[in-house]
């Protein structure tokens, strides 16, 4: 009897002590982030997403090559020496088209790697981390700030260029060769004289 | 009201439609307030803000809610027997809708204003277990089916210590009639049920730690009774799904939602119509000081819908304050500790009114 009342002012108290800290949360200011309107800071080397400056960029291929899941594609052509692609901000003259400079988003797993062994640090985490796309190929980013078009001239320019050095350089060795034979014949003449004159 | 409106319109049928249909005025827009309360209150005791998008603070909430459960699929699976499983929710509605036929929102304004309301009240509100059981049954489920036997269980059991607090409360005040249990509590609140009521005399105070106990008691069978936490057992979200309405969605979903808000407010109001003076105001009216008459039934509106909508908010203080009891625990409840002492409260409360 005693163990039923016990029970029965447990069961009413323990209930108005728990209804007592309820009705005081209920006054607690909420912890609620309203997220998209609201944001937490970022913690200072927070790893989002990449960015690229293509007007540093020297297309050194570093980056691509330190990527442990070979995320960051890049295709360069050389410029021509006519053309003068100005200078990244640290002072380094630019020598190469950067025809392509693509990272892959959905492969890329934010290690941070990349942007160390840049040279003119024109690769970097930025603070945006709200990307998500409905389709895989939305995750491709190209950083390259040259058209299609750009693309297929720089290279109809480089292969012309490269062609024209081609045939140059053919010519030259031609001549050269000619020259060559040229002083080899005299040579021999004047060597075979020289012998006489040096025997006589 | 039906008098008064026999007098404007002149045909009884149409007059006892449109009185007939005032509780509807009532329970949608009750509905919807307190789903959205529900959710704010849920939200701000667990320190969370609640829906917040939908309009200022997301006042507008439910009613988004409500037109997309309307566009929803009607969904009926197969191997369902159809006619019930149709019908189920409509008769869960009509069984918490029947009871607000009696109960008295204001002076002017009853439903049915019969001599045996509270009694009438009882005897609907089982209208609901059957609705329920049908549901559960027909939907061809095994949780459905549990929760149904659950709630079935559940009501029946907890209608004895309500019956019997309310048979207290009768003999207490000598009459079934809400209407004139709610003119008996006139006034100021210290005339009310739970302070022992409107007559002055020693027997008073005697009563008042037996009409706490009662109102304990009253509130927390009407809680099982409504199917709410601690007692939703019917329901239980993390053990049966859903329930008795797990198969059903779009506009019959929302019945059993409907339902199930109704009658929340129909105990609450049941609740401060026995122990709390019901529809009157507990600090006299602003129409008797100012003398104008026709403010007063408005008033009272307002205070029987203020005194219910407090106990509904103490219906969700309590659900998220305790978790939900086992089956056992539930029976334990009733059957050792609400009807003993209901029983005790009984008469303890005839000897106090034959002195």
């Amino acid at each position: 009897m005693k163990q039923y009342l016990k029970n029965t002012w447990e069961g009413i108290w323990t209930v108005l002590i728990g209804m007592k800290i309820t009705f005081k949360h209920l006054f607690v200011p909420a912890v609620t982030i309203q997220y998209p309107d609201v944001k937490v800071p970022l913690p200072e080397r927070v790893r989002n997403r990449l960015y690229v400056n293509m007007d540093d960029c020297i297309g050194c291929d570093q980056c691509a090559r330190a990527c442990p899941v070979s995320c960051i594609e890049i295709e360069t052509v050389k410029s021509l020496p006519t053309e003068d692609l100005g200078k990244t901000s640290n002072g380094k003259k630019k020598a190469l088209w950067v025809t392509k400079f693509n990272i892959d988003f959905a492969k890329c797993c934010y290690c941070q790697l990349c942007v160390f062994p840049c040279p003119t640090e024109c690769i970097y985490m930025t603070d945006i981390y709200e990307f998500s796309e409905f389709k895989r190929e939305g995750l491709l980013y190209n950083f390259s700030t040259l058209t299609h078009e750009e693309v297929l001239e720089k290279k109809a320019n480089f292969e012309k260029f490269q062609a024209e050095k081609e045939a140059q350089k053919a010519a030259e060795a031609k001549a050269k060769a000619e020259v060559a034979a040229k002083t080899k014949e005299s040579e021999n003449k004047s060597d075979t004289g020289s012998n006489k004159s040096e025997n006589g | 009201m039906y008098d008064f409106l026999v007098d404007l319109i002149g045909n009884e049928i149409i007059a006892a439609f449109i009185s007939a249909a005032l509780p509807v005025v009532f329970i949608v827009p009750f509905v919807i307030f307190g789903v959205l309360m529900e959710r704010k209150v849920a939200g701000h005791m667990q320190d969370r803000l609640g829906p917040m998008r939908v309009g200022y603070h997301g006042i507008l909430q439910t009613v988004a809610d409500f037109f997309k459960l309307l566009q929803k699929e009607d969904i009926v699976a197969d191997g369902i027997d159809k006619k019930f499983f149709n019908f189920a929710p409509y008769l869960v509605f009509a069984g918490s809708y029947a009871v607000y036929a009696a109960l008295p929102f204001s002076s002017k304004y009853i439903g049915a204003d019969i001599d045996l309301g509270i009694f009438y009240i009882i005897a609907v509100s089982g209208l609901v277990v059957a609705g329920i059981l049908m549901a559960g049954w027909t939907s061809n489920n095994k949780y459905s089916l549990y929760g149904a036997l659950r709630s079935a269980a559940q009501i029946v059991s907890y209608e004895i210590p309500t019956a019997l607090i309310i048979l207290s409360m009768v003999m207490l005040t000598g009459t079934l009639s809400l209407a004139e249990m709610s003119e008996m509590q006139t006034a100021y609140f210290w005339n009310w049920n739970i302070f022992g009521g409107a007559e002055w005399s020693f027997t008073k105070l005697l009563l008042i730690p037996f009409m706490f106990a009662g109102f304990l008691l009253f509130y927390i069978s009407s809680l099982a009774e409504v199917n709410r936490t601690p007692f939703d057992m019917p329901e239980a979200e993390s053990e049966l799904v859903g329930g008795y309405h797990t198969e059903y969605s779009g506009i019959k979903f929302s019945m059993f939602f409907l339902a199930e808000y109704a009658n929340m407010f129909a105990v609450s109001a049941l609740v401060s119509v026995l122990f709390f003076g019901g529809y009157h105001s507990p600090i006299g009216y602003v129409g008797n000081t100012l003398g104008l008459e026709a403010l007063i039934p408005f008033e009272q509106v307002f205070w029987f819908a203020a005194k219910g909508i407090f106990f509904v908010f103490v219906q969700m203080w309590l659900r998220w304050t305790l978790p939900r009891v086992r089956v056992d625990q539930l029976m334990t409840i009733c059957w050792k500790y609400l009807i003993p002492y209901a029983f005790l409260n009984l008469l303890i409360i005839g000897i106090i009114t034959l002195i």
